[in-house]
């Protein structure tokens, strides 16, 4: 019998299962899809791993070494396996999944929670106009284009300049679609300035800032869109609208963390992150059930992702124990949101968070008065930094703050 | 205009997420002074950028016989910027037959780059 069961055969998963296991604890990780990996085996493009391992893999690169990992370690993996109820705390743990087997049961000192996120769809956006074929979340695209070999389309528009959009503008420019434009809302990119560099600049594909769809045209198949200027409020300018031409809208308007399991066990959760709220072991508010990768916040790099998840996975290990609530850690200036949630001990914390605005010339990130300079904080770059936390700090709410 | 800020060129580093600015200051066609990488990675990535950029190209190959109908790809090192629609018009021609094995050579020397496609994931036969 497991001794912890980890939710999601994903990166946050597989590293979460590999770190317990090293702890010398009996682990089985249940996934829904059929293969292992969760989003990275449509990820073939490179750039993962480069902080953790100094080398550029592609995502079935990355995948594949952490799936190896965890079989040589005897880690218990089932693919086809849907999680349908969970029940957790006061030291009765029950997994309840439907797999190949028939259902079956597990009752785990410890439920690691791995279960990634969602696209936001255009219903998200509220995007005006007709119904035809030819609309994409851009994940969804990247799944046709690059697992089931199907095609897409021919002229393209991509709403939101989110990383998998970028992503997705180069691989259909490669496979010989023309890409009219990005067109994001903002006033800067949202993705990763790398990818704007290498998706979008190496092709010339126009980056329209500032800007969005105000309809979309065509009754069976996508015919155009109609994109107009965006003033400060982010309200569509009239007399600025432009018509486009295109058979095909990818929308890559960021993700969702996915946390229907978590919010039926009844943990707590963060509307900032829409992830469950943890402590600085991963915990949650229910004593061991444990969260990380993207259901808990959605992360720029697979390497900070697995990071965390090999600290859930150690964490898990441990004797549960209830914890404190010790001290809340919250949002404060020109910050979006912060995990861990709170802190219910002195030590060394990892702290994640992320900035409102960019601030391009450097920072000063101040926790509870413990201050760290920072190169830049710009909201599509995750901040991750170590902060040493005394038994001073935890007296009252600890506030993080981005100082210019 | 001074005269050092003739030669100044901006690159954004793209070998990591963290993506540096880096700034390159070029006199007759050599570096002069490079600053604003935080790695020495950013350094030589910020060189040839400017003198021969290059870029990892990754795509899919067809496969028959295979549990999934592609394999994907990369070039094995970074090939010319200016070869990337060579590379990928041999890509989409090419097809093999599963089992396919991470890391197997797909095709040699690609568009004459001396640069291989090799395989970035497994597709056992079906």
């Amino acid at each position: 019998m497991a001794d912890i069961v980890v939710i999601g055969a994903g990166p946050a998963g597989l590293a979460a299962a590999i770190a317990a296991s090293e702890k010398g604890r009996k682990v089985t990780v249940l996934d829904r899809n059929q293969w292992l990996g969760g989003i990275l085996p449509q990820c073939i493009h490179d750039g993962f791993g480069v902080l953790e391992k100094g080398v550029s893999l592609t995502g079935p690169e990355y995948a594949g070494q952490y799936i190896k990992k965890a079989r040589e370690r005897g880690v218990d993996i089932r693919s086809s396996t849907m999680v349908l109820e969970l029940e957790a705390g006061k030291g009765k743990n029950r997994v309840r999944a439907i797999g190949p087997g028939g259902i079956m049961e597990l009752r785990p000192r410890a439920i690691i929670l791995a279960t990634g996120c969602r696209e936001r769809t255009r219903w998200a956006a509220m995007i005006p106009g007709t119904r035809p074929s030819g609309i994409y979340t851009a994940g969804v695209a990247q799944a046709m284009i690059n697992l089931y070999n199907r095609a897409v389309g021919r002229k393209v528009v991509i709403l939101g300049s989110g990383n998998v959009g970028l992503i997705m503008a180069r691989r259909m420019t490669l496979e010989g679609a023309e890409v009219k434009g990005v067109v994001e809302i903002m006033p800067y990119a949202t993705g990763l300035p790398r990818n704007v560099v290498q998706c979008l600049e190496d092709y010339n594909i126009p980056l329209h800032l500032s800007h969005t769809i105000t309809n979309i045209k065509g009754r069976s198949r996508l015919t155009g869109i109609t994109m107009a200027k965006v003033d400060k409020d982010m309200k569509p300018i009239q007399r600025t609208e432009m018509d486009v031409e295109c058979d095909t809208l990818l929308l890559s308007l960021g993700l969702v963390p996915e946390n229907e399991l978590a919010k039926a066990l009844g943990v707590e959760m963060d509307p900032l992150t829409g992830g469950p709220r943890v402590d600085q072991d991963m915990e949650t508010s229910i004593d061991g059930v444990y969260a990380c990768g993207n259901c808990l916040h959605v992360h720029d790099t697979v390497d900070m992702l697995t990071e965390e998840a090999a600290l859930a996975g150690r964490s898990a290990s441990s004797i549960t124990i209830h914890r404190p609530e010790g001290a809340r850690l919250i949002p404060g200036r020109n910050v979006s949101y912060v995990v861990p949630q709170w802190v219910h001990g002195p030590g060394k914390v990892i702290v994640s968070l992320r900035a409102k605005r960019p601030m391009e010339s450097g920072a000063v990130l101040s926790i509870a008065g413990e201050r760290k300079r920072l190169a830049c904080a710009v909201p599509s770059t995750m901040i991750r930094e170590e902060i040493e936390v005394t038994n001073d700090m935890l007296e009252g709410d600890m506030e993080a703050d981005l100082i210019a | 205009m001074p005269e050092g800020l003739k030669n100044m060129r901006e690159v954004r580093c793209i070998i990591c997420p963290i993506g540096c600015m880096v700034r390159i200051e070029l006199e007759n066609g050599e570096v002069r002074k490079i600053s604003g990488n935080q790695c020495i990675r950013g350094r030589e990535y910020a060189v040839e950028e400017c003198l021969d950029p290059k870029r990892i190209v990754c795509s899919s190959i067809l496969v028959s016989g295979g549990e999934w109908p592609l394999v994907s790809v990369r070039t094995s090192k970074p090939v010319s910027k200016e070869k990337l629609f060579l590379v990928m018009e041999e890509v989409r021609n090419a097809k093999v037959k599963a089992p396919v094995t991470t890391g197997d050579v797909l095709i040699r020397n690609v568009a004459t780059t001396s640069v291989d496609i090799i395989a970035t994931k497994d597709v056992p036969s079906r």
